[in-house]
Formats: structure tokens, C-alpha cells, sequence
């Protein structure tokens, strides 16, 4: 039962890991901003259902919306800093998130007050054994996780921008040279990783139905986690850290609420210690 | 030598300060200024010392933070537990000796997470880059936690009730001393040693220095250093709260060594003491204080403030800048 809800959490996580990672790859930047992406797609899919229209419909265009807005952030906020020292940009993006978060807080019809996702999908339960529950919600959470882990990484293996992007972050100059247009990879990295991050805040939203303007920072921070625990930069190691770290929180939660999140940063902390480069991660040697 | 040039032995910068200090003394004494103004003055002491410990760390040694506000948080809990529970203080003109006593407890929390921090640095300051980074920040959620957890200083109730011993006077002579440690602490031998650290670890190595014992101490004396602006901060506003001590706090006060320029110890003095102001003066938009401040913020780091600050304040340019 544990771990079921530990992998449908592990599996927001993930689709979050994801966009970090990606990012990361290819800019060596931090996008602090990335977790209010996940507050913007749950909003978005929330007025779309409120006008009526169906929760996939309400998903695709979360995605859409979510991709828009991180190309957006990069062109706006990034891509003056490219040439700076990437801590300008990690501050950058600090205040970027910032920006959002309080931005959509005086936004009227948003506002700083909770709001409650409707019901959407009318829950349904299927007993397993006596104590294992699923629910129907979880059940889609998790195919549709999969589902896009599996069509990401045909997208990184097959296509020409999957090929271009991990050329850019092999190498940024090399690929210039070999008439990689880098401007459109990065613009392209960031929409995925928006596209991936909407969706997880759909998923979120319908699983635990309550927004606010300031809902993208935990998971945010938790799923930047998990991308460092799988090794950042490395795409199976965002997927394999989201869920790992998924379940490590739902098993401490189950095992006392109160020091739950103390656990999770302590996992880290130990992983990072037997392996300082993540579990996934390639270590660099150093050059001279 | 890139050091401060603020801050030189001939530099005007410590008469500048020194003058700022005797003025907010001499305002303090004859009541030129309101409390509130006074109270954002000392706020902005505490961070000073907070920017310009993290400078040590971030800005000289090259290693990136995100765990300060958890030293400060140490400080801050244990500085208030000795001043409250443990020598029952309860007011700062009861007898001359509590302003001593008061300094002590203060040294007391911030020796106790130079502690912590020499065990945590001798296992996480092997990691490198963005990995001491999100380790940093680990520790810094589990101080959180820990600290959400313990019953005796009001768990998430948060610790209330704390003496108000913090004076003027005794925030600017700590800070004065902290500011004058860091300093002469850069400009030793050691501090050269971070800097080329900073520089190029393995060229450090190669010269023998060992780029290990040096990044420890220094983190150690910047956490020292941190600890102890959180006791300061917290008999001023005598009142702890778990949430106040998150990785958001440490963010913040990187942003002030940002937004000074890394490494430039003047640098953060001002950024720290502007960063303080800026919120405050905003208040008058309500609201929208919350929007401008980030907006401010990403203004000011894409203007290169480095570069600002250097050409601005000093005889050197930012020549032969990195």
C-alpha cells in the first residue's frame, strides 16, 4: 500500500527530476524557477475545468502553457546571463521564482488564498488483497508517468532534437561548429521540461486537490533533490531518484509524519557520501 | 593580491564605516531616530555579519553554501536556551554583568555549531560544486526539522519569550569584530591559501597547499561567524521560529554576497545593509512590495554589480577580473 503511494509520489517527482536534469544538462544552471512551473500548470488545468472543458484536454494544455511559459523564463531571464558565472544565474532564477510566486498571489482570480481542484475523476478504489488499495487516479498517474518516461527517452535517443540536445551538452562549442542551432535546444530543453513539469501539476492537483500560489516550492525542491540523488544530468538517473525518493518520503511519513522530511535530506546526504556524484551520475576527473 | 580594496590598510573604507558607526550612535543616543528605524539598523548588523561569513565560505574559498541559516539557526537556538532557560535572564539592565554574560552565550552557540560544523565539513567538503551545494542544503532542512522536533525550545510553536539583551552597542561591536576577523582572516596566509583554492584547486594542491584542511577552516570560521549573527538576531527579535532558519534564509543571504560581489568583503557590508533597507522602503506599495522586490533583484545581478561595486567604490578597476 506504502509503496504504491510512494510511487505515484515518486512518479511526480520524477517527471520534475526530469526538467531539472535537463536543464542542468545542458546549461549547468539551476532552475530554481522550475517547481512554480508545476503551481502554473495546476492552475491553468483548474480554470480550464472550471470552464468546462475535459481534465485531458485541461492536461494538453497545461502542457502547453507550461512549455510556453518556461521558454518564456529563458528568453527573459537566462539568456542575458549566458555568458556570466552561473551563480548570477542561479540567483536569477531564485528571484524569477520569487517573482512568480508573489506575481500569481496579486493576480485577483488567483489570489493568496487555497483553492480546491474539483473532482474531476470520481474515485474509485480496487482491492488488491486486504490492504492494498489502488485507486484509479493513482492507477493514471502512474501509466501516464511511464508513458512519458518511455516517449522522452525515444525523443533523446531517435530524434534529431534528442540527438542535438545531448551533443549540446556533451559538448556547447563543438556542437555550434557541427551547425547546431544551440539557441534552439535550449528553447526546446526548456519546453519539455515545462511540458513534463505542467503535467506533474495536473497530477498533482487531482491527487491532492488544493492549490495555492505557493505549491511548486516543496515538490520543486524535493524532485531538484531527487535529480541530484540519481545523479544530475543524467535522465534515467532523474526517473530512477523521483521514485526512489518517492518512496523513501511515503515510507518515512508512514513510519512518523514529523521527521519525514528529515529523513529524506538524510538520505541524501548519505548517498551523496557513498556516491558523490549521484547513483547514476558520471564522475568527471579532474583536468589539468 | 585581489583582495578587498575597500578595505585596504590605507583604504578610506574603514573611515567610512567607522564614521557610519559613531553616527548611528550618536543618532541612537540622542533619539534623533524612531525605534523602527533603529530595529531595521540592527536587523541589517546581524546580516552584515551573515553576508560577510558566507563570503568567506562562497566568495574567497570557492565553496558553495546553501547551509548557513542552519548554523544560524544553531546559534540562535542555543544562545537563546543558555540566555533563557539556563541563566534565566530576563532583562539587560539588571546588573552590568549581564551584557558579559550575554556575549558569552552568544560565543557559547556560535562555538557549538563551529562544532557541527567542523563534523559536517569533514564528511561534505569532499563533494564538490553543485553536490556540497544541495548537501549544504540538506543539512540545512534537517536543523529544520530537528529543531520542529524539539519539545524544550517550543517545537513548531516556536521559541518565544527570548530576553531582548541585543543593543546597539553590542550589535556594532560584534559586528565590528566580525568583520575585522574576516578580514585579517582573509589577508592571512590562509585566506591566500582559499583564494587560490578558489582560483584552481588542483594548481593549490600542486603547490602544496592542502586544499582540504584549508576549506574545512574556513567553512568552520564562517559558520562560527553565522552562528553568532543568529544570536544576535534573535535576542533582538525575541522570537524563534523553525521556518525562519530554511534554505529560503540561506538563499537570502547569498544574494547579499552576490549582489556585493564574491569575495569583496566591502562589498557585502553594503549589499547586506541595502538588502535590509530595500523591503522596508518598499512597504509603501503594500502588496506589490512582493513583486518588486524579486524584480529589483534580477535588475541588479544582470547590471553586474561586481563590476559596480569595484569601480565604484575603489581606485583599482576591475582589471585582470576573472
Amino acid at each position: 500500500m506504502q509503496l504504491v503511494n510512494g510511487l505515484q509520489l515518486g512518479a511526480i517527482y520524477a517527471l520534475m527530476a526530469l526538467g531539472y536534469t535537463m536543464v542542468y544538462g545542458i546549461l549547468k544552471l539551476i532552475n530554481f524557477a522550475h517547481g512554480d512551473l508545476l503551481m502554473i500548470g495546476a492552475y491553468s488545468a483548474y480554470f480550464l475545468v472550471i470552464a468546462g472543458l475535459h481534465i485531458s484536454i485541461a492536461f494538453l494544455a497545461a502542457m502547453v502553457i507550461c512549455g510556453a511559459s518556461a521558454i518564456l523564463m529563458d528568453k527573459l531571464a537566462y539568456k542575458p546571463l549566458r555568458s556570466q558565472p552561473r551563480l548570477k544565474a542561479l540567483i536569477t532564477a531564485m528571484g524569477v521564482s520569487l517573482l512568480i510566486e508573489n506575481g500569481s498571489r496579486m493576480i485577483p482570480f488567483i489570489g493568496p488564498n487555497f483553492r480546491r481542484f474539483p473532482d474531476v475523476v470520481t474515485l474509485k478504489s480496487f482491492y488488491i488483497t486486504e490492504n492494498i488499495v489502488l485507486t484509479n487516479i493513482q492507477l493514471f498517474n502512474l501509466g501516464l508517468a511511464v508513458f512519458l518516461m518511455i516517449a522522452l527517452s525515444l525523443v533523446i535517443k531517435k530524434t534529431k532534437i534528442g540527438i542535438a540536445m545531448r551533443a549540446v551538452s556533451l559538448d556547447q562549442k563543438a556542437a555550434r561548429l557541427m551547425g547546431i542551432n544551440v539557441e534552439n535546444v535550449i528553447a526546446a530543453t526548456f519546453a519539455i521540461g515545462g511540458a513534463l513539469a505542467g503535467t506533474a501539476g495536473v497530477m498533482t492537483a487531482i491527487t491532492y486537490p488544493r492549490l495555492s500560489p505557493y505549491m511548486g516550492i516543496m515538490p520543486g525542491l524535493k524532485a531538484f533533490v531527487a535529480a541530484v540523488f540519481g545523479g544530475i544530468g543524467s535522465i534515467p538517473g532523474a526517473m530512477v531518484g523521483g521514485i526512489l525518493m518517492g518512496i523513501v518520503e511515503t515510507a518515512a511519513t508512514a513510519f512518523h509524519s514529523q521527521i519525514a522530511e528529515g529523513v529524506f535530506f538524510l538520505v541524501l546526504l548519505l548517498v551523496l557520501l557513498v556516491r558523490p556524484f549521484g547513483l547514476l551520475g558520471k564522475s568527471t576527473k579532474e583536468k589539468v | 593580491m585581489r583582495l578587498d580594496p575597500v578595505f585596504s590598510r590605507s583604504g578610506k573604507g574603514w573611515i567610512l564605516a567607522l564614521l557610519a558607526t559613531l553616527m548611528a550612535l550618536a543618532m541612537d543616543h540622542m533619539g534623533l531616530v524612531s525605534s523602527y528605524v533603529m530595529f531595521v539598523l540592527m536587523v541589517g548588523l546581524c546580516n552584515v555579519v551573515l553576508a560577510v561569513s558566507l563570503n568567506l565560505i562562497t566568495g574567497i574559498t570557492g565553496q558553495f553554501s546553501l547551509g548557513h541559516a542552519g548554523f544560524m539557526a544553531v546559534g540562535a537556538y542555543f544562545s537563546a536556551f543558555l540566555s533563557k532557560m539556563v541563566f534565566g535572564i530576563s532583562d539587560a539592565g539588571a546588573s552590568p554583568f549581564v551584557p558579559l554574560l550575554f556575549v558569552a552565550c552568544l560565543f557559547a552557540g556560535a562555538a557549538l555549531a563551529a562544532g557541527i560544523a567542523f563534523l559536517l565539513g569533514s564528511i561534505i567538503l569532499r563533494l564538490t560544486g553543485d553536490y556540497l551545494c544541495i548537501a549544504t542544503l540538506g543539512f540545512n532542512q534537517i536543523v529544520v526539522v530537528t529543531l520542529n522536533n524539539l519539545e524544550i525550545v517550543g517545537g513548531p510553536r516556536g521559541f518565544y519569550g527570548i530576553p531582548k539583551l541585543s543593543s546597539l552597542l553590542i550589535l556594532l561591536i560584534l559586528t565590528w569584530f566580525s568583520v575585522v576577523v574576516i578580514y585579517r582572516y582573509a589577508a592571512s596566509v590562509r585566506g591566500r591559501n582559499c583564494e587560490a583554492i578558489l582560483e584552481d584547486e588542483l594548481a593549490a594542491e600542486s603547490l602544496g597547499v592542502d586544499s582540504f584542511q584549508v576549506k574545512l577552516h574556513s567553512f568552520v570560521t564562517g559558520s562560527f561567524f553565522a552562528a553568532l549573527a543568529g544570536g544576535m538576531l534573535i535576542h533582538l527579535v525575541q522570537l524563534a521560529h523553525p521556518t525562519q532558519f530554511t534554505f529560503i534564509k540561506s538563499i537570502e543571504i547569498l544574494l547579499m554576497v552576490v549582489v556585493g560581489g564574491m569575495g569583496n568583503i566591502a562589498g557585502s557590508v553594503i549589499a547586506a545593509v541595502i538588502l535590509t533597507v530595500l523591503p522596508e522602503a518598499l512597504r509603501f506599495s503594500q502588496d506589490l512590495r512582493l513583486v518588486l522586490y524579486p524584480l529589483i533583484l534580477i535588475i541588479i545581478i544582470s547590471r553586474n554589480p561586481v563590476h559596480y561595486f569595484k569601480t565604484k567604490f575603489s581606485l583599482r578597476t576591475a582589471k585582470g577580473e576573472k
